[in-house]
């Protein structure tokens, strides 16, 4: 008999930039070596997942991050007591900390995850991209912190325009002249405080990899995606899978030098020069994340199985040819249900 | 003073008014306070009600009853053109 | 209370309604984010108060040595000859520093006031530390005299030193502070002298060269509330390299680096999207980038010089408690509702900063407002929290603001009222008032009104 987990899935937005909860869900609905129960855990109470009653069979709200662990803490317990679960996969950036820091406590209770470490966290983290960069040997773009807007005439002398002016946690936009770039700098400073990075500009061809390492430097997975539309939020709309070995020879050496434990997305850019540059690491499952399930490596359940001490081989191909298309449709909720999450917070 | 009659009111204070579709929630004094508003209850007996069943006192009541009723009004969940009468 | 017929009255709670919109969480979560405090060492709030006065400061012994020890065993089980010096701008109020020197500290002053108060705390001369850029004259003569460790912050202190060493016949004990980047921002280069364009080696061949100066350690002090143990390892790393210079170049062991502090405590900074609590870096973080810096320096014979810290913040914020009272709730006219309280900056200077955690003192339910804290000074920048989800507070209710032991004590301002009594609340649990508040007289007393102004009519 197929084992049962109950396994808590955050990131329910399945908005038009959607969090990857539910695609997540699909892939575990669709896992061939287990079954499941899914607990959702949502932040706000219209979240589109916690009303999909056919993935979710429960839902909970938990507290925001800035709530602090102790808060999330203390409502996971209570989740816990009445959903006895096996795994809990968290989705958003922000949340990934806590979650990071309450691992070992939520063990105790019986809740696996399986999650990088703070170290690796921390390491791929926007201001540290290039201190990263530079001690795994892997190709990111030149970039600079800056701490006052004065350091950008500095600059200058070694970054040609355009280049990419980045807020410290979000936003970002490209400078052509000295006039943009001080534009950007005061915009982006003043609502994310600094320091600023500068980031030269690499036009080219964007890929992403979608990928599981198992913390002892394996690869598990990795599938390699083109966007094909990307939204005016910069969301890949449709993508398709691509077989180039160079991209899983990138991947393998990211897995290698940090024995990246969990889920990742690499967001590279091939440049003109033709070489593969680290743009960014994202230290969870991308929104996209079904495409995976779909050509023969269900990211999330491979994930699953690592996180309740399988032994996990890696995958060897991935099927070629296959894309996502990414659609929306309109459910009819009564008002009934969006009143008990609002007012129990449970639903 | 008059409550919209479409107004409801649920046992866990969530109240929903369906000529806006804005959902509210509402603690137990001001549930409390909504019930005897619809029951045709004056200032006063609600005021006599509160200050005889909770450790409150004139003063402090009346301020959060009237700061209450500014609420409703602003969300219009009492009935304005009812105002003449009251 | 009850009713004249028997019946219990039940608790009052003012009467709330809150929109429930799509991006607004529930309050679960949000009630255990906040839990009442409503006792300090197993002493009631309200009792205190009703002892005391409100607001009134409350400092935990418990607290202090628990601290304290934490950050000691952090530093000692990583390196074997640590010393602590209690910063006394943190917090000089007697009873204060007298539990840290009972714990082993020595004391760390900046001002003439603050070296007088540690030798009137029996700090024996040689175990006070002078840091700073103001001392004068005399407060030199007195530290020379005493044996105490000069810190010199610049040129005009090291020639002054030179010329009282003569006079006085006596070779002062000296360290040089070091400014340094350490890649973080702002970087603090206005103390001390710079590593990297060469003024601390300047300063320090001027004191080998002399001979009139014993330069017996290097001292740095990198910021102020870092969030960043690694620009420690950095500093540590840069005096090391002073230090092994000195072996080879003068054949000079000092005895001692100064890590000074700047260590951040538990508090959350504003703009910071997760509290302090979890986010900043604690003891442990601090002392492995410090000690295995050191550790791996390659010292000539290995000899390992003794690790002073000046750590303050992160001592004594936890604990300090600030106690106040509800005078009023209002709205704006945008109709968002404000409390006042009677605990203004004048009082909690570090509010400027700081996200102070805030905890009501009495029960209340899961109903919550989003709410504006001012304080009770006429003046518009009297604001406590900008904006906080706080349960539904009445007049006269209690409340608690956390992690204000550091700074407050020393910064706070005599504004238009008086100020308040401290309490320490000893390791049995016992209070002590060990800052009386202010009267009329401790103010008017230093007052002198001349004659032609003692009369008028009006």
């Amino acid at each position: 008999m197929k084992a049962r987990l109950n396994i808590a899935v955050t990131g329910l937005n399945a908005i038009d930039s959607p969090g990857p909860g539910v695609p997540v869900i699909r892939c575990l609905r669709e896992a061939a070596s287990f079954e499941c129960r899914i607990t959702g855990l949502s932040y706000e109470t219209l979240e589109p997942g916690i009303y999909m009653h056919e993935l979710v069979d429960k839902t909970y709200q938990i507290p925001y991050p800035s709530a602090g662990t102790e808060a999330l803490y203390e409502r996971l317990a209570y989740i816990q007591s009445r959903e006895q679960l096996d795994l809990v996969i968290p989705n958003f950036d922000a949340e990934l900390f806590s979650f990071i820091l309450l691992e070992k406590r939520l063990l105790e209770m019986g809740i696996h995850s399986f999650l990088p470490t703070r170290e690796q966290f921390e390491a791929r983290h926007k201001f540290n991209l290039a201190d990263f960069g530079e001690t795994h040997g892997l190709l990111v773009p030149e970039s600079k912190t800056l701490f006052h807007a004065g350091e950008l005439i500095e600059a200058e002398e070694t970054f040609d325009f355009p280049f990419v002016v980045k807020g410290k946690f979000y936003d970002a936009g490209i400078a052509y002249n000295r006039e943009q770039a001080l534009t950007y700098f005061n915009k982006i400073s003043g609502k994310w405080g600094l320091p600023i990075i500068i980031q030269k500009y690499i036009k080219g061809t964007e890929f992403n990899v979608a990928g599981l390492g198992d913390g002892k430097g394996n690869r598990i997975a990795a599938v390699p995606m083109r966007k094909q539309y990307i939204t005016d939020k910069g969301k890949a709309w449709g993508g398709i899978v691509v077989e180039d070995e160079r991209l899983l020879d990138l991947t393998d050496r990211f897995i290698g030098e940090t024995k990246w434990r969990g889920a990742f997305e690499l967001e590279l850019m091939q440049g003109e020069d033709q070489e593969l540059y680290i743009m960014e690491i994202n230290p969870r499952i991308p929104a996209w994340i079904y495409l995976t399930a779909g050509v023969g490596q269900n990211i999330p359940e491979a994930l699953t199985r690592l996180a309740m001490g399988e032994s996990v081989k890696p995958f060897p191909t991935y099927t070629g040819g296959k894309m996502f298309i990414r659609y929306s449709w309109d459910m009819i909720v009564d008002h009934s249900e969006f009143q008990e999450i609002s007012i129990r917070g449970e639903l | 003073m008059k409550i919209k009659s479409n107004i409801a009111i649920s046992d866990s204070g969530l109240l929903f008014n369906p000529g806006s579709g804005e959902s509210y929630s509402v603690n137990p004094t001001g549930a409390e306070i909504i019930r005897m508003i619809r029951e045709n209850k004056t200032d006063h007996e609600i005021r006599d009600y509160f200050l005889a069943h909770y450790q409150t006192d004139t003063s402090t009541f009346e301020k959060d009853f009237h700061d209450f009723v500014q609420l409703l009004k602003q969300q219009l969940i009492l009935d304005l053109s009812d105002e003449s009468t009251t | 209370m009850s009713t004249s017929d028997g019946i219990e009255k039940k608790r009052y709670e003012r009467p709330v309604i809150r929109k429930l919109e799509g991006g607004v969480p529930g309050k679960f979560g949000a009630r255990a984010a906040m839990t009442p405090l409503t006792h300090i060492d197993g002493l009631s709030v309200s009792g205190l108060i009703e002892q005391f006065g409100s607001p009134l400061f409350v400092i935990s012994e418990r607290s202090i040595r628990s601290t304290f020890r934490k950050a000691q065993a952090a530093f000692t089980t990583r390196y074997p000859r640590v010393q602590f010096a209690w910063s006394y701008k943190t917090n000089y109020l007697d009873a204060v520093c007298k539990i840290y020197h009972q714990e082993g500290s020595w004391a760390e002053v900046v001002s003439g006031f603050e070296y007088e108060k540690a030798l009137r705390n029996g700090v024996p001369g040689k175990k006070i530390i002078f840091n700073g850029p103001d001392k004068t004259m005399d407060d030199l003569s007195l530290a020379i005299r005493n044996d105490s460790l000069i810190h010199i912050d610049h040129l005009d202190e090291l020639y002054m030193l030179g010329g009282l060493a003569e006079n006085l016949g006596i070779r002062p004990k000296v360290a040089i502070r070091v400014n340094m980047d350490t890649g973080v921002y702002p970087m603090w280069d206005r103390f001390g002298f710079n590593y990297e364009n060469g003024q601390a080696w300047d300063a320090l061949n001027k004191i080998m060269r002399s001979g009139k100066l014993e330069l017996v350690g290097l001292h740095t002090h990198i910021g102020t509330f870092m969030l960043s143990p690694s620009a420690y390892a950095m500093a540590a790393y840069k005096l090391a390299d002073l230090a092994i210079g000195l072996q080879q170049r003068y054949n000079h062991t000092v005895k001692y680096i100064d890590m000074g502090g700047g260590f951040a405590s538990r508090n959350t900074l504003k703009g910071s999207y997760l509290p302090g609590q979890d986010v900043n870096p604690g003891f442990d973080d601090f002392a492995e980038a410090i000690t295995s810096t050191l550790l791996n320096a390659s010292f000539v014979n290995n000899e390992l010089p003794l690790l002073i810290l000046e750590t303050g913040r992160a001592l004594v914020d936890e604990a300090g408690y600030l106690l106040g009272t509800v005078i009023a709730n209002k709205r704006t006219s945008q109709g968002k509702r404000t409390t006042i309280i009677d605990i203004g900056v004048n009082l909690l200077f570090t509010a400027f900063w700081y996200d102070h955690k805030i905890s009501p003192a009495q029960s209340f339910t899961e109903y919550t407002e989003e709410t504006t804290l001012y304080g009770p000074l006429c003046m518009n920048i009297d604001v406590i929290r900008d904006s906080a989800n706080l349960p539904l507070l009445n007049k006269g209710d209690h409340l608690v603001i956390h992690h204000t032991g550091a700074y407050n004590l020393t910064q706070w301002m005599q504004f238009i009222t008086l100020r308040p009594k401290v309490v320490l609340i000893d390791q049995e649990g016992k209070p002590h008032v060990i800052r009386d508040n202010e009267h009329m007289e401790t103010l008017t007393g230093l007052e002198h009104t001349p004659a032609h102004l003692t009369s008028f009519e009006l």
